[in-house]
């Protein structure tokens, strides 16, 4: 008898459970929402219905209120606070607020000095002389030196006995501090991307007195760091002393939504104020307290297959997987049409090295696909696993689409989701992989941070891919006389692109639409043309 | 008295019924859906994204314009698999080392039930991400994993039904007649344990359905565009507004098909 009593509530509460999950999901929401509404007025603009809202930029930003702050959602936790350490451009985007190289980038793609306040160049194009930013200081307080710079430049050079982090910066032959305000940089060779290298993260401008950045991050930039517990969030604070237009929000705090499902949950509760990508899917959830930008992710998706491994060794098989893809359906499952096919590992915002031809290269031809299978030798079909992060909805969402389509030809695509920080290992660091759906983007607008990665040497070539071909004409664009001639060095890159596209490389498919969900709030959010997230323009709304 | 027996004995036969009548519901459309589905379930419509439920689409389709109903089919088919696989892993082990160690104990009775107590004090959906971890992702690492986290409990349950029955006469007086002990095991005793592992299996299927439905909720059971009733459930998280059908009817599934097996657990045991 004491028995059935026992297991009669069970089946209630079993019930009861899966009922509660939801309504329990939503009460947390709601108590974080009354949190955060003590700190910013709930905005009273009802103006604007349509999904992309101009109409906040006109709002005028705050006084800068003490304590305001913002909670972002992110889509994995950093995977480390050295900005020579961090790779995955989910950390890089995020590190941008709290490190400054020499030169930072804007929203509109130009370079803008930061930590220098300007240089000059020989006519060799050989030195370059910064005159160092006057009265920029460190997070912790201290003035930024001369030394610190040369520390740094050189950290990234390999000069002081390491291995450069920088590939491209071992081109640099030594860094001389004349006076306390310059530093002069020399080059091995005339370089026409050296200034784009010195905006980036990796090339930031850290003091030469803290040791260890992983732990104690400092840098230059309008956010500095407070505190961080791992696989859950890191919280950012506006730094007073910033050398520039300062930040308008206090604290940010950043946190990490490892579930691409729980995304809507956590805005609509209120939980979270700004998630930067969401899907069309998650946007058309949210209710009337979002604005819902539209920008583009500045990325290359694609089916980026292990050259090595058969059968992706063959380059009839790669060649058969492009024709069997139909891009544009991908684009109206994954988000209801948006976004921009590409045909190369090159995304339209670089403007001339962006070649629009090369999306019809492998226009859909399951006919085709299926006789290049035949003549490859797999008449049958094979079947192939791909690794898809499980933090990147859109990923997942087009390997589906794609396996569905690869069935036409006769080819299984397994897909096996996995964590993000086992890609980073797995994937990306021990190439150990038949395929993955991911998108690969640029560090600097220069062509070379889409193409590098795919001469047979590059430490980042996580495809594989070997084409002498390609070495040659990536080689060619870098050579003395094609810096010197942008014209002949543009071809180089083309060259580059077609080799990857003829050679069907890897399958190409589209630059993400980018979906930001932010709630009405807040304003400012500004686009960037690389994979940047720029929180020092985000403001409260009154 | 009297009155009160009656109406919990009919009570429990009400049970019985629904258990019966909703659990085999549950088989018949699981055996269905291995030889039949309206649609193929990973056939993708774009005209009939998240389509609301109508004549062609019972339960509607989801956001890739895949029919509902035929992936709940194939989903719980999915599901069922795993769990049953998991419960026979399970019982199996569970019984084996259960029977030893309670019918020999001495030593090793304390050295087996001191590792099944360390393995039991995880929560087994721990323990199957843990090994998860370890092995990688997919349909048989969770029957494994899951099956090897349902070993102890069944273990203890069956080792302490040994313990009762080895001192009893008939166990006693089979031994003194030379009767083997794998036969005095397993002919003898096994049967009387009957009862209370038939309603412990019962049990345990349905914590192992809402295990699967829990680690393939998580990601890392049954990988895409393959469905079960834990994945249709996450993806189904995403469009609770604008398609409700979506996680009410996954969800339901879950419910009867865990509703259906307790009813008849708890009916089975009068």
């Amino acid at each position: 008898m004491t028995k059935r009593e026992h297991t009669k509530p069970k089946v209630l509460f079993v019930s009861m459970l899966l009922t509660l999950t939801i309504a329990l999901g939503g009460c947390a929401g709601d108590k974080a929402d009354g949190d955060s509404t003590q700190n910013a007025t709930v905005s009273t603009d009802e103006s604007s219905e349509s999904a992309q809202t101009q109409a906040q930029t006109e709002a005028q930003p705050t006084t800068d209120d003490a304590d305001s702050q913002i909670t972002i959602g992110i889509p994995q936790d950093l995977n480390s606070l050295d900005p020579n350490l961090a790779n995955g451009s989910g950390t890089q985007e995020i590190l941008f607020n709290i490190y400054e190289g020499l030169y930072k980038p804007d929203s509109d793609g130009n370079l803008n000095p930061a930590v220098a306040s300007g240089y000059t160049m020989s006519e060799d194009g050989l030195v370059y002389t910064f005159t160092l930013r006057d009265g920029i200081k460190f997070h912790n307080g201290n003035p930024v030196t001369v030394a610190d710079v040369k520390y740094s430049i050189e950290k990234c050079a390999g000069l002081n006995g390491g291995e450069p982090v920088i590939s491209a910066f071992s081109n640099i032959a030594s860094v001389e501090t004349p006076d306390d305000k310059t530093i002069v940089v020399t080059l091995k060779e005339a370089s026409s991307v050296f200034i784009a290298i010195c905006a980036t993260i990796e090339a930031a401008i850290v003091p030469a007195d803290v040791a260890d950045l992983e732990t104690n991050p400092v840098g230059t930039g309008p956010y500095k760091f407070v505190s961080r517990s791992l696989q859950e969030n890191v919280v950012l604070e506006r730094f007073d002393d910033y050398w520039g237009e300062p930040a308008h929000i206090k604290t940010v705090n950043l946190k990490v939504l490892a579930d691409a499902d729980a995304i809507v949950m956590n805005l609509e509760g209120g939980a979270v104020d700004m998630v930067a990508r969401v899907t069309t899917a998650q946007a058309t959830e949210l209710g009337d307290n979002f604005n819902i930008l539209e920008g583009t992710m500045n990325l290359v998706q694609g089916m980026y297959l292990n050259n090595d491994v058969e059968p992706f060794d063959n380059e009839l098989v790669r060649q058969a997987l492009s024709y069997a893809v139909n891009k544009q359906e991908i684009l109206d499952f994954v988000s209801d049409g948006k976004g921009t096919p590409v045909g190369s590992s090159m995304f339209p915002t670089f403007g001339k090295y962006y070649m629009e031809e090369l999306n019809d290269v492998y226009a859909t031809d399951v006919e085709k696909a299926k006789e290049l299978l035949a003549e490859a030798g797999y008449a049958d079909g094979f079947e192939f696993t791909a690794k898809v992060p499980s933090n990147y909805q859109q990923h997942i969402d087009t390997a589906q689409v794609l396996a569905e389509q690869y069935k036409a030809i006769g080819v299984t695509m397994n897909i096996e989701l996995i964590e993000w920080e086992t890609w980073l290992s797995d994937v990306y660091g021990a190439r150990d992989f038949e395929a993955t759906v991911v998108g690969v983007d640029a560090s600097t607008l220069t062509a070379g941070a889409m193409l590098s990665r795919f001469q047979s040497t590059a430490s980042n070539n996580f495809t594989n891919y070997n084409n002498p071909d390609y070495d040659a004409a990536y080689k060619n664009a870098l050579s003395a006389e094609a810096v010197l001639d942008d014209d002949l060095a543009t071809e180089y890159y083309k060259e580059c692109e077609k080799i990857l596209t003829d050679t069907a490389a890897n399958v190409y498919i589209q630059d993400l639409c980018e979906l930001v969900a932010i709630s009405k709030k807040y304003a400012g959010y500004e686009f960037y043309p690389l994979y940047i997230q720029d929180f020092s323009k985000l403001y409260a709304v009154e | 008295m009297q009155i009160g027996k009656k109406y919990s004995k009919k009570k429990h036969s009400a049970n019985l019924i629904i258990g019966l009548v909703i659990t085999s519901t549950m088989l018949f459309l699981i055996i269905l859906g291995f030889f039949y589905t309206p649609y193929d379930p990973t056939k993708m419509d774009s005209s009939a994204k998240l389509a609301a439920p109508s004549l062609s689409h019972l339960m509607g389709c989801d956001n890739f314009g895949r029919d509902i109903f035929s992936r709940v089919l194939k989903g719980m088919g999915n599901t069922f698999i795993i769990a049953f696989a998991t419960v026979v892993i399970g019982v199996v082990s569970g019984i084996i080392i259960g029977a030893v160690t309670g019918y020999f104990g001495g030593w090793l009775d304390e050295v087996v039930m001191r590792i099944n107590d360390v393995v039991f004090a995880f929560p087994s959906i721990l323990l199957a991400l843990v090994f998860i971890s370890l092995f990688g992702t997919g349909k048989y690492n969770v029957v494994l994993a899951l099956g090897i986290a349902f070993v102890p409990s069944f273990a203890r349950i069956v080792r302490g039904e040994f313990i009762k029955y080895r001192e009893m006469d008939y166990v006693k007086s089979a031994r003194l007649a030379g009767v083997p002990h794998m036969r005095i095991i397993f002919v003898h005793i096994l049967p009387n344990t009957m009862t209370v592992l038939l309603s412990s299996i019962m049990i345990g299927f349905n914590n192992a359905v809402l295990a699967e439905a829990g680690m393939s909720y998580l990601g890392i059971g049954v990988q895409p565009p393959d469905a079960s009733l834990g994945s249709m459930l996450s993806e189904a998280q995403g469009y609770l507004f604008s398609a409700p059908n979506y996680a009410v009817f996954t969800g339901l599934m879950i419910i009867l098909l865990v509703l259906g097996f307790s009813l008849l657990a708890d009916g089975l045991k009068n």
